[in-house]
């Protein structure tokens, strides 16, 4: 177990390598720069600036500083557009927000969706399984910048019981990260409830689980003991995907409901060819995919005893 | 299950009973949507208006904009006289201090110019500063030292610029940001990190309260301030929202009290409203020609492809904002005529396409037109290319890129037959539309190279303010477009606000769409 880790870390440490090389030569080499604006500025100027960030240099020059100032000190470098900020400090604030409501959305996606995928399980073919993955269907295909504004308009403009937008810290507190949450995790809850659906159908079926009937044991226990544990190994394979990808595909939700975190900084910075906040971003969003992985992997020999790492 | 739905459903709409519309502008408190993020409160390296919004707040340099005409109004200088030749301008300033007390005098007016002005400051609109004074260009670009820049402190209450010529919008020029003062006092001490909501020093009508990244920014009145009895806001809450559905919503529902622009598609519902506020913007939207590609290095070509659109329609059925229709570069401003451009001509377009060898747009090869990704600029370049094939003919291509990968192909390859721009203008004179179409101008993304408008353009340069300057000018302008036809100007911009009048005072339509802070107030 512990060799596994081991040898997992270092092939991170190396893909991560290789992905902050790969990134820093395709950004670097995307037409226009950072400094590019309707009004080009004068070439002393823009030169000016250039040698103030050290973009004056040779592309294997910069590309060694930045490795060095991450490695040494930890430093992801100013950024071009804000200014006043160094990409940590917008990291260590912007994190956190999109931390908080990826948590929220996915659990409220895997306690929804698993209860909607036994329940649609155990009556299948009936109306709560067509009901159910009807929703399941419409949460898969309608995109985030439909579901958001449709929420808006009914619980703000019309009901008026959620605001239109805005975070915790505003004086809404925690009823602005209702509606957020909801339009973030819809696809997820949706593909949870059918893939909870159809593993329960299938472990249903199974020999063990007659077994289990056969020996008379109560069908809460048959359901909660035997069917779940077999079936709900897909769904925690699916969360280290599913919690990376919430975390980094939040941008539409962002900017609809106005939610400080990184995933519109992202995008922002790929549109202003930020290059020190996307390098940063990119970074960080290959931290939590690897890390995601490994947990859930590790998870995943706990959960099923088939497996083992050697 | 149903019991804790309900019960959650229950606690949701107990708490929600706190949210109610119409919070906005509560007491002397104003909340505005800035569009985006600061990227900066540094004054030297702003360089957008949603920056100039928040720096109106916090700092006040020489001169500020005139809520009604955006010309100088009076700032921190009580008074000012400019030289017979015009080409010096002595400032008497006022006494005044910064929010930490520390009195600002004409020496922190000479030692922040020089600040801006330093190349390891990196300041973009430092050119703002060495298009006018005298040696700021030298030190800029590292030809020679700071004393070269000729900007005097006379004593510690008068401030001596000398300009490079007779600039008659010397002055109005200097309202802007660029010219800020600057609390080189704690700059000094600081460095960049000055700039921190924790360090910052200001001397604007209002100081920074908090500043939350991505979520809002806050000033408070600077009590300090010397016309802070005059300043009637609280407090001003600028909250960064550039989804423009959201921020339309948001204003609707009261939770803010100023929305700067409205959604494309909410144009038709929002401009019936009696608080939508449009005025003409010193502003123009055009298409430039390639002039070193063919078939547009005939200029023939060139006035049948312009003559072809009708800007009338245009506004009224693709724009639909109240933009202004236009055949001119220039806007129309005080004392100034624009060219007349060549006005929307069918019969005449087809003649010059004929003559050109394109008869009814046959032979006529495949061009290109280059926009920015963006929904208003496909639906503008759907509308020509629809013209031009109804009216003479001839197919052309609609090609959008990115932004940045846009104005990287327009502005350093010049790789493109004609593309869409759009120029606002710095200040208010003709010279700020017409200048960077000289042939060595850094900003002839189009190539345009006319001697005989180089020549008038330079030699208004020189001149002193009056008719007969703004007559060179103009001679200008008839040769770029009327004559050689360079670009297509299509209309000229509206600045659209939603703010309710009614409510608020001192808030006026202006041509920079420059609103100072200190003179708004509740009715």
């Amino acid at each position: 177990m512990g060799r596994y880790i081991i040898r997992r870390i270092i092939s991170a440490i190396i893909t991560l390598f290789i992905i902050i090389t790969l990134s820093f030569i395709i950004i670097h080499n995307t037409p226009g720069g950072p400094f590019s604006s309707e009004k080009k500025l004068p070439p002393e100027i823009l030169q000016n600036i250039l040698k103030k960030y050290h973009l004056d240099e040779p592309l294997h020059k910069q590309y060694l500083r930045y490795l060095g100032d991450i490695i040494l000190k930890g430093d992801f470098g100013p950024s071009y557009r804000y200014k006043d900020y160094t990409v940590n400090e917008l990291l260590i604030k912007q994190f956190p927000v999109s931390v908080q409501l990826g948590v929220t959305s996915l659990s409220i996606a895997v306690i929804l969706g698993v209860l909607v995928g036994i329940t649609a399980a155990l009556k299948q073919n009936r109306w709560p399984d067509y009901a159910s993955m009807s929703i399941a269907v419409l949460g898969i295909s309608i995109p985030l910048f439909v579901v958001g504004p449709i929420l808006m308009y009914i619980f703000a403009l019309k009901l008026k019981i959620l605001p239109t937008s805005g975070w915790i810290t505003s004086r809404y507190g925690i009823l602005t990260v209702i509606m957020p949450a909801f339009t973030l995790m819809f696809p997820y809850f949706a593909y949870i409830s059918r893939m909870s659906r159809s593993s329960i159908i299938e472990v249903l079926r199974s020999d063990y689980i007659r077994t289990a009937r056969a020996k008379g044991l109560k069908e809460s226990v048959v359901i909660g003991k035997h069917v779940l544990k077999g079936a709900l190994l897909p769904v925690v394979t699916y969360l280290g995907p599913a919690f990376s990808g919430i975390i980094t595909g939040s941008v539409v939700v962002e900017s609809i409901f106005v939610v400080p975190g990184i995933g519109k900084l992202f995008v922002d910075a790929a549109l202003n060819r930020d290059y020190t906040v996307i390098m940063g971003e990119v970074i960080l969003y290959s931290l939590i995919l690897i890390t995601a992985n490994l947990i859930v992997d590790l998870l995943y020999g706990l959960l099923d005893p088939r497996i083992t790492y050697k | 299950m149903k019991r804790i739905f309900s019960s959650l459903l229950l606690v949701a709409l107990i708490l929600s009973l706190t949210v109610s519309c119409g919070q906005a502008g509560k007491g002397g408190e104003f909340i505005i949507n800035n569009g985006t993020e600061p990227q900066t409160l540094d004054p030297s390296k702003i360089s957008g208006v949603p920056e100039h919004r928040i720096y109106m707040a916090l700092f006040e340099g020489l001169v500020i904009n005139d809520p009604k005409t955006s010309l100088a109004a009076p700032g921190l200088a009580e008074s000012w006289t400019v030289s017979n030749e015009g080409t010096t301008i002595t400032f008497k300033l006022r006494k005044s201090v910064w929010s930490d007390g520390t009195p600002v005098t004409a020496h922190t007016f000479v030692k922040s110019w020089l600040r801006t002005l330093a190349p390891e400051t990196g300041a973009e609109y430092a050119y703002m500063i060495t298009m006018v004074v005298k040696g700021a260009e030298d030190y800029n670009t590292g030809k020679a030292g700071p004393e070269a820049v000729a900007v005097k402190a006379l004593d510690d209450y008068t401030l001596q610029v000398d300009l490079i010529g007779p600039m008659p919008y010397a002055v109005d020029m200097m309202a802007h940001y660029a010219y800020a003062v600057l609390p080189m006092h704690v700059i000094e001490k600081l460095g960049d990190d000055w700039i921190k909501p924790e360090n910052i020093v200001c001397n604007g009508p209002f100081k920074l309260e908090e500043w939350k990244p991505k979520e809002y920014l806050t000033v408070v009145k600077n009590p300090k301030y010397w016309d802070a009895k005059n300043v009637k806001l609280s407090k001003i809450k600028f909250l960064p929202i550039d989804d423009n559905n959201t921020a339309y919503n948001m204003y609707k529902n009261g939770e803010m009290d100023w929305n700067t622009g409205v959604p494309l598609d909410m144009i038709d519902e929002a401009r019936v409203r009696p608080d939508y506020q449009v005025a003409p913007q010193v502003a123009t939207y055009y298409y430039i020609f390639n002039m070193t590609r063919k078939p547009f290095t005939d200029v023939r070509v060139r006035k049948a492809l312009a003559m072809a659109l009708d800007r009338q329609e245009l506004v009224t059925k693709v724009t639909k904002g109240g933009q202004m229709p236009t055949y001119a570069m220039v806007p129309p401003m005080e004392g100034y005529t624009p060219a007349a451009g060549n006005p929307f001509n069918v019969a005449e377009a087809q003649k010059l396409l004929a003559e050109a060898g394109y008869p009814n747009g046959k032979g006529f090869p495949k061009v290109v037109l280059l926009y920015n990704t963006s929904e208003g600029h496909k639906k503008i370049a759907e509308w020509a290319q629809e013209q031009w094939k109804k009216y003479l003919g001839i197919e052309v291509a609609l090609v959008n890129q990115e932004w940045k990968t846009f104005l990287d192909t327009r502005q350093n390859s010049h790789d493109f037959d004609f593309c869409r721009a759009g120029w606002v203008g710095d200040y208010l004179d003709p010279n700020t539309f017409l200048d960077m179409f000289i042939s060595t101008s850094g900003l002839n993304d189009g190539l345009y190279n006319n001697p005989q408008f180089d020549e008038l353009v330079k030699k208004a340069a020189t001149m002193p303010a009056g008719t007969e300057r703004l007559k060179v000018l103009q001679q200008a302008e008839e040769i770029m477009v009327t004559q050689d036809q360079h670009v297509i100007p299509l209309y000229h911009y509206v600045n659209i606000d939603l703010i309710d009048l009614s409510k608020w005072g001192g808030w006026y339509p202006n041509p920079l769409g420059i609103h100072n802070w200190k003179f708004i107030f509740r009715k």
